[in-house]
């Protein structure tokens, strides 16, 4: 088995199904029924996306463990995603800053990985980049619409944003896997990709009259499987039925 | 009788899709190939959207039509090169302008999707160029909702992908 790229799909689809995760949260929550589906729709995106690192991950290890295996049978240091995605919706500031975030680094992370030499995963990332791209389009939109909003949204998505910003540095911290991905051509250079994400944030965030939070202090640790709480309760709710009833189905 | 491929995408023109029915799967310009192997006829597709959930039913469905007419069949997903609503066929868009949805405007390779610019979507009912978007999300990955300032009714996109 490839288990740098083993590693990597499932470092990628982690991202992807914890977010996923967070946002389905919302279906039938939303603040208004056009935010609701925007939020559902993402987060079927991301599902869809978790889905195909998670079957190409399956087949490469061999083991006869299925996509719903890797999705819901593991423990919580096994998951491998950032910090950023577990975080809890809090209030709409809240999801739409994750989002933000989350989007200003994955549409260049996706636009890099076209160039992977993995067949399958430059494949994955043409498809990907096209959704991604909407994400970012909506959610750096709603960071406008709220900063420049009324002084309600603007004191909303500015906390949002001086609590989330200590996640934003795990987002292109070079992991061992990502840097064995990197040296086998198939994984993206984040090194390469840091400043588009550090633009892109700044230039919405600026665009939004947002203050640009004063913490150099970074939070991370999920790359390496090591998590904030948040991630214990999303397991909990993602694995009870299978680990209560082993091997049920619809 | 020998079995043909025109034949194979005779059958195919029968199968909808389930979100949109009034376009078969050819029409939305999934279908990429059909191979002869030695007992199967193997059906290549690939998906609109990743997380779309009419995937797994369209392969079902093909599956069971082909069965139905004495043939035993075998789906393969391919995802590269991705698809994009430049597939759809001219008649899939003038049929999807007859259910009410607006049909994609633009070529993907134009880049207003990134830059936040508006394009023009005319009304599949009124033809009026006067509209506005609602979400850029609808009802399914596909679509987006807008509503004509003209004959105010809303519509559902089916957005440049």
């Amino acid at each position: 088995m490839n288990d740098t790229l083993f590693k990597y799909l499932i470092q990628l689809g982690d991202n992807s199904l914890i977010l996923g995760h967070r946002l389905s949260e919302l279906c039938g929550h939303g603040p208004i029924l056009e935010v609701d589906m925007a939020l559902t729709n993402i987060a079927l995106d991301l599902m869809g996306q978790a889905r195909n690192y998670y079957q190409y991950a399956a087949e490469i290890e061999g083991k006869g463990r299925t996509e719903d295996d890797l999705a819901m049978l593991r423990d919580a240091r096994e998951y491998r995603n950032c910090l950023l995605v577990e975080q809890a919706n809090e209030d709409f500031a809240y999801t739409i800053t994750r989002q933000f975030f989350f989007d200003a680094f994955h549409l260049p992370l996706m636009e890099a990985m076209k160039g992977s030499n993995d067949e399958r995963l430059s494949a994955i990332a043409h498809k990907s980049y096209k959704e991604v791209s909407y994400h970012y389009r909506y959610s750096s939109e709603w960071m406008k619409r709220l900063g420049d909003g009324t002084e309600e949204s603007h004191s909303r998505i500015q906390d949002a944003v001086d609590d989330l910003w200590m996640y934003i540095g795990e987002l292109c911290e070079v992991s061992d896997v990502d840097q064995a991905a990197i040296d086998a051509g198939l994984g993206v250079d984040l090194n390469a990709i840091r400043q588009t994400v550090e633009q892109n944030i700044k230039e919405v965030l600026k665009e939004a009259t947002i203050q640009i939070p004063e913490i150099s202090f970074k939070q991370s640790g999920g790359k390496s499987g090591i998590h904030t709480e948040q991630l214990g309760f999303i397991l909990a709710e993602l694995q009870w039925m299978q680990r209560a009833y082993p091997n049920m189905e619809w | 009788m020998t079995i043909t491929k025109d034949y194979i995408y005779e059958l195919l023109e029968q199968v909808p899709d389930p979100e949109v029915p009034v376009l078969s799967i050819l029409d939305l310009g999934i279908v990429r190939d059909v191979v002869f192997n030695d007992e199967l006829v193997e059906v290549i597709i690939t998906p609109t959207y990743t997380g779309c959930p009419a995937m797994d039913m369209i392969s079902v469905n093909i599956k069971a039509l082909l069965q139905e007419n004495g043939i035993e069949s075998k789906i393969t997903l391919v995802l590269s090169p991705a698809w994009t609503t430049d597939w759809l066929t001219e008649a899939g868009k003038r049929k999807l302008k007859e259910y009410g949805i607006a049909p994609p405007v633009a070529k993907t390779t134009d880049k207003l999707s990134l830059t936040g610019e508006a394009k023009l979507v005319s009304c599949p009912i009124c033809d009026s160029n006067d509209t506005q978007m609602i979400s850029q999300f609808g009802s399914t990955a596909c679509k987006s909702l807008y509503k004509c300032n003209d004959c105010l009714e809303p519509f559902d996109y089916f957005k440049c992908h």
